[in-house]
């Protein structure tokens, strides 16, 4: 537990003693920023004409804006983690192999277990650093808007991000595991991640078993119901067995670093 | 302390270590000489339990090395041919995160570092960030990283390179002062350091064991005047039995060399003895003409192309 820790902490600091973490935090929030407006601007003047069109017929109307700015805001954070989380996850395995320093955590009294975790939370840790700032967004939004945004949409995005965020950055952690390159690491990474994503287009009538299957194992699909306020458990199985396996899938691969041919 | 046995490493075809034997006293500092590609990482690595053998086992302060890596590398201090730096440490975060995972409990650390920064020299550069360090400096940190949590057996592979000439020496008296309370291994390809530093050495060649002996043994045929070639022109018989007399000498090998009935013969003394004096005395006492006298030095690097090369021209010993 202490050897986890003492990797977790080494991989935090150097997220941020490194340029990383401010890049990538800081225009991940620029996007965000960008966004947020963009999406609130626009459900305002749909509201504000539905409005107008509700008093022309003598209806009330019933647009509820902090619920659909949260519903694109927070499906348009899950496509920014496409492109994200990449650049978080590519040296986390390759630089310690460039650098040598995989040897000295191998040869030093800990478990493959251990440094797969101790570095996988610490990466959870940074995005969830890098979503702290969006939650300002929701606070605005909780003291300016009428009605208040729903706390259940709120809570049941962020734990679907989380989820959706820490099964790229565990896939993107094995993939890195698997090249000395952080480059082809990247790209290799990004490429997992939109296939993933694309398995869902043409499969979304989930006509044939085969196609049920395909549009079960997009990672993006099981995000959706989050984003509704809705937390579906076979969702949550979806995310928690995706993280494991390439948790599991990581420990093998550092574990082969010992018998490949350095 | 470490006890390598029948150790074999093969990867696929290649075999880069060959059923490999040796042991490790306690306190004892044990070179490991051999060119690139010799085997001596390999087995560098086996021990520190970071690559299983293929076959054979290997025992470090009476620990399995694969059954029971992680007491074994609870043991060790290991510096990798490349030091395994983090450029965007500062030397005294580096050291402390080592210790942490290296399992020492936390109110040894200070103390720790403090005597690794000490041992190496490096107590001025310890804010340092390492990306900013000269590449002896590198080198020292790596080196302090192995011996930071106290191992009892501190594996290094090839300590002193990058190093300037006032450094070599210093981390070489660093690894002498290191002896007696941990023991150590350290590779190497250049003959003097393992002369100067270490207590026996294993010559290594294509993952065999070439030799094993103190590195006075080896050069001993170097200083003591071991070997000595006389040419002269005698009956062959004759200066066998003249040079066979003479007190101190163990072998004599007698044989023409080239014509004009010149005879070389091949006068191996006894270790300490030096009979150069005598048996030019004898020939002259013989009144034979005496054309050449000079002792058959063997230098360690000899020695080492000896055990090495296949080539048997290399084999001959030059003077």
């Amino acid at each position: 537990m202490r050897s986890m820790y003492a990797i977790y902490r080494k991989e935090l600091g150097h997220y941020f003693v490194s340029p990383i973490a401010y890049v990538v935090v800081g225009l991940f929030l620029v996007l965000c920023g960008y966004f947020f407006d963009l999406y609130l601007s626009d459900a305002m003047r749909a509201a504000l004409e539905a409005q107008m069109q509700g008093a022309q017929f003598g209806m009330p109307s019933n647009f509820d804006v902090p619920s659909e700015v949260m519903r694109a805001f927070l499906g348009v954070l899950a496509l920014f983690l496409l492109f994200f989380m990449p650049m978080v996850t590519m040296g986390v395995y390759s630089d310690e192999r460039r650098r040598g320093t995989m040897e000295l955590l191998m040869t030093s009294p800990i478990t493959e277990t251990q440094i797969v975790l101790g570095k996988f939370f610490a990466s959870l840790t940074l995005f969830a650093v890098m979503l702290l700032p969006t939650a300002s967004y929701i606070l605005f939004m909780w003291f300016k808007s009428e009605p208040m945004p729903p706390l259940r949409v709120v809570a049941a995005g962020y734990l679907g991000l989380l989820l959706f965020g820490g099964s790229l950055l565990a896939l993107g952690s094995f993939l890195s595991s698997l090249t000395e390159n952080p480059i082809i690491s990247a790209v290799l990474t990004f490429a997992a991640f939109l296939l993933l994503w694309a398995l869902d287009f043409g499969s979304s009538a989930a006509a044939s078993t085969v196609e049920s299957v395909v549009h079960y194992v997009s990672v993006i699909n099981h995000y959706q119901g989050f984003t509704q306020g809705v937390i579906d458990t076979s969702a949550l199985v979806y995310y928690l067995s995706f993280m494991i396996f390439f948790i599991f899938l990581t420990v093998r691969s550092v574990d082969s670093m010992r018998w490949r041919r350095a | 302390m470490i006890e390598v046995q029948d150790v074999t490493k093969s990867y696929g075809t290649t075999t880069a270590v060959d059923h490999v034997t040796f042991n490790v006293n306690k306190g004892e500092i044990l070179g490991f000489l051999g060119p690139n590609g010799a085997g001596k990482t390999t087995t560098m690595r086996i021990l520190t339990g970071f690559m299983p053998a293929t076959s054979g086992t290997a025992r470090v302060s009476g620990y399995d090395v694969f059954k029971d890596s992680l007491q074994v590398r609870r043991h060790i201090g290991y510096l990798p041919e490349a030091p395994p730096l983090y450029p965007d440490m500062s030397v005294e975060a580096y050291l402390e995160f080592v210790l942490r995972i290296k399992d020492v409990p936390s109110e040894k650390h200070a103390s720790l570092v403090d005597e690794a920064l000490a041992k190496t020299n490096l107590g001025d550069k310890r804010h340092e960030l390492i990306k900013r360090l000269s590449r002896g400096y590198k080198q020292r940190v790596g080196l302090a990283q192995a011996l930071v949590h106290d191992p009892d057996v501190i594996i290094l592979d090839e300590p002193t390179v990058g190093l300037d000439p006032k450094q070599i020496i210093e981390v070489r008296h660093l690894i002498k002062a290191l002896a007696g309370t941990h023991t150590i291994i350290l590779s190497t390809h250049i003959l003097p350091e393992v002369s100067m530093t270490c207590d026996r050495v294993v010559i290594i060649n294509k993952g065999k064991i070439a030799a094993v002996d103190t590195p006075q043994n080896l050069t001993s045929q170097l200083r003591g005047g071991q070997r000595i070639r006389v040419e002269t022109k005698a009956p062959e018989k004759q200066l066998q039995d003249v040079l066979s007399h003479i007190p101190g000498t163990v072998r004599v090998q007698v044989a023409s060399a080239g014509g004009d009935g010149h005879v070389a013969a091949t006068v191996e003394s006894a270790q300490g003895q030096d009979v150069r004096s005598q048996i030019a005395a004898k020939i002259i006492e013989k009144g034979w003409p005496l054309f050449e006298l000079h002792g058959l030095a063997l230098s360690l690097e000899d020695i080492f192309l000896q055990l090495t090369t296949d080539d048997a021209a290399h084999a001959q010993p030059s003077n």
